[in-house]
């Protein structure tokens, strides 16, 4: 669905290193790392935000519909939950049926201020998941929600992963169990290298879908 | 009553008896009392003359408020979004910004001589520099997160401004709605005054000329009235329904 063949990214500093990277249908894959090592911006690569890199980002024929949730919730603060999601979605039923399915039918005629941050995040997983992606991308889904929250999320995106079996996902987190727990490949990050490595440092992936 | 409007009614009020007072005690026909400015006001109105006149000036106040929003918003939203846009246009913007009223509308006056148009024109070219710098703020301060969801889930050209845009920039628009009208209408009268053969600064020229106080306050209190409905009846409003998202809002 997607290869990436990343040669180098870097700012001031080698941020990561050479990666090769392939997502197929149905993939979960995890970016796992200490904060600042490059997830968010390897991630941000993959979803075609950032398009300051060397090397090629290949995308299947027909092109795969990718939904990126970012770690601010970024909802529109002047449109209720509702039509925040109408943005995207194509029907009202279909809006109505993903706040049903992130357990926040209740709170459709809510401004964006009147939500936690969890019930925000919930919005703008629903409003990805609107897109009917071929590939979700997560930044930090988890971070900074109180434990039983971060927990209610994990077992929501766990259970909208088991329902849509053929979905890719690419998550970065800093908490390597999340990852393990909705059966994520883990790709985890060496600070000091930029390197990303492989689980027991292998050096190609057993599925054949990461060589790095 | 609500407390907002039982203060207003008791400044108001307060204001008019230290003016009449004021003018019992001076006792000049320079001085008129706000007695005598009603009295003035409901003549003028009997006998048409005013309504005319406040129409006339009211329509050219409309559609220089009109013209000067849309040219001074597009520009402003290009020099804010273009750096280029801003490096060419940003020294044009500054001498218009400090060219007098006056020097417009004279120099209008002689090069298009003492026409309509000309008189329309010269308060869009003083307005529209306002304008665009109050805008060209508003379109630097847009919010680069949201600018960036926007584009991932791929929002049309129309939701971008409807959903996006426009909220942003709606305090900025609202801040020069509200000095446009102010400004625009007390350079309507200047306009008027030098150049026109109708409408309220017409009249206060030709009241001037008579040193009859009580026709200038006449008029002057007159368009101020229209003005503060337009603020009431329009602008309160509208500010009051695209801020229902931020809950309560206080003024002080």
């Amino acid at each position: 669905m997607l290869e990436l063949d990343l040669k180098e990214k870097g700012y001031d500093q080698r941020l990561l290193g050479d990666l090769n990277l392939q997502i197929a249908a149905g993939d979960r894959l995890a970016l796992v790392g200490p904060s600042g090592c490059g997830k968010t911006t390897l991630l941000n690569i993959i979803g075609g935000l950032d398009r300051a890199f060397k090397g090629q980002r290949r995308l299947a024929d027909p092109e795969p519909k990718i939904a990126y949730m970012f770690q601010e919730p970024r909802l529109l603060p002047w449109r209720t939950v509702e039509q925040n999601l109408r943005m995207v979605c194509s029907s009202r039923n279909q809006a109505l049926d993903l706040l049903d399915e992130v357990a926040l039918l209740e709170a459709a005629c809510r401004y964006p201020r009147e939500l936690s941050l969890g019930m925000a995040r919930r919005v703008a997983l629903a409003r990805a998941l609107a897109l009917e992606p071929d590939l979700l991308l997560l930044d930090e889904p988890l971070v900074s929600l109180d434990p039983s929250t971060a927990l209610r999320m994990l077992r929501l995106v766990e259970t909208l992963l088991k329902k849509r079996p053929k979905m890719a996902l690419v998550l970065v987190s800093h908490n390597p169990d999340d990852a393990v727990r909705i059966g994520a490949q883990l790709l985890e990050f060496d600070t000091a290298t930029g390197e990303v490595l492989l689980p027991n440092n292998e050096k190609s992936a057993s599925a054949g879908q990461l060589l790095v | 009553m609500d407390s907002r409007l039982r203060d207003y009614l008791l400044v108001t009020a307060g204001l008019l008896m230290v003016w009449q007072g004021l003018a019992v005690f001076v006792a000049d026909p320079m001085l008129p009392g706000p007695l005598a400015v009603i009295q003035a006001i409901i003549h003028e109105w009997r006998s048409g003359a005013l309504l005319h006149h406040l129409e006339v000036t009211f329509r050219r106040v409309a559609i220089a408020f009109v013209c000067a929003m849309i040219l001074g918003g597009l520009l402003g939203w290009f020099m804010g979004r273009s750096q280029r846009a801003n490096r060419l246009l940003d020294p044009l913007l500054v001498l218009f910004l400090n060219l007098p009223a006056l020097v417009v509308i004279i120099l209008l006056y002689v090069w298009m001589g003492l026409v309509e148009a000309a008189a329309v024109l010269a308060v869009i070219v003083n307005k529209v520099p306002n304008v665009a710098a109050t805008i060209r703020e508003g379109a630097r301060s847009l919010d680069p997160q949201l600018e960036e969801m926007a584009e991932a889930y791929r929002f049309t050209r129309w939701q971008r401004i409807r959903d996006l845009w426009l909220p942003q920039l709606f305090p900025y628009l609202m801040a020069s709605m509200r000095t446009g009208l102010a400004l625009i209408w007390k350079i309507v009268l200047v306009v008027e005054l030098l150049g026109r053969s109708d409408g309220v600064g017409f009249q206060l020229h030709l009241a001037f000329q008579l040193f009859d106080v009580t026709t200038i306050l006449a008029y002057s209190f007159s368009f101020i009235a229209i003005v503060q409905l337009i603020e009431w009846g329009l602008l309160q409003p509208l500010e009051k329904r695209a801020r229902r998202w931020q809950g309560e809002v206080h003024h002080a």
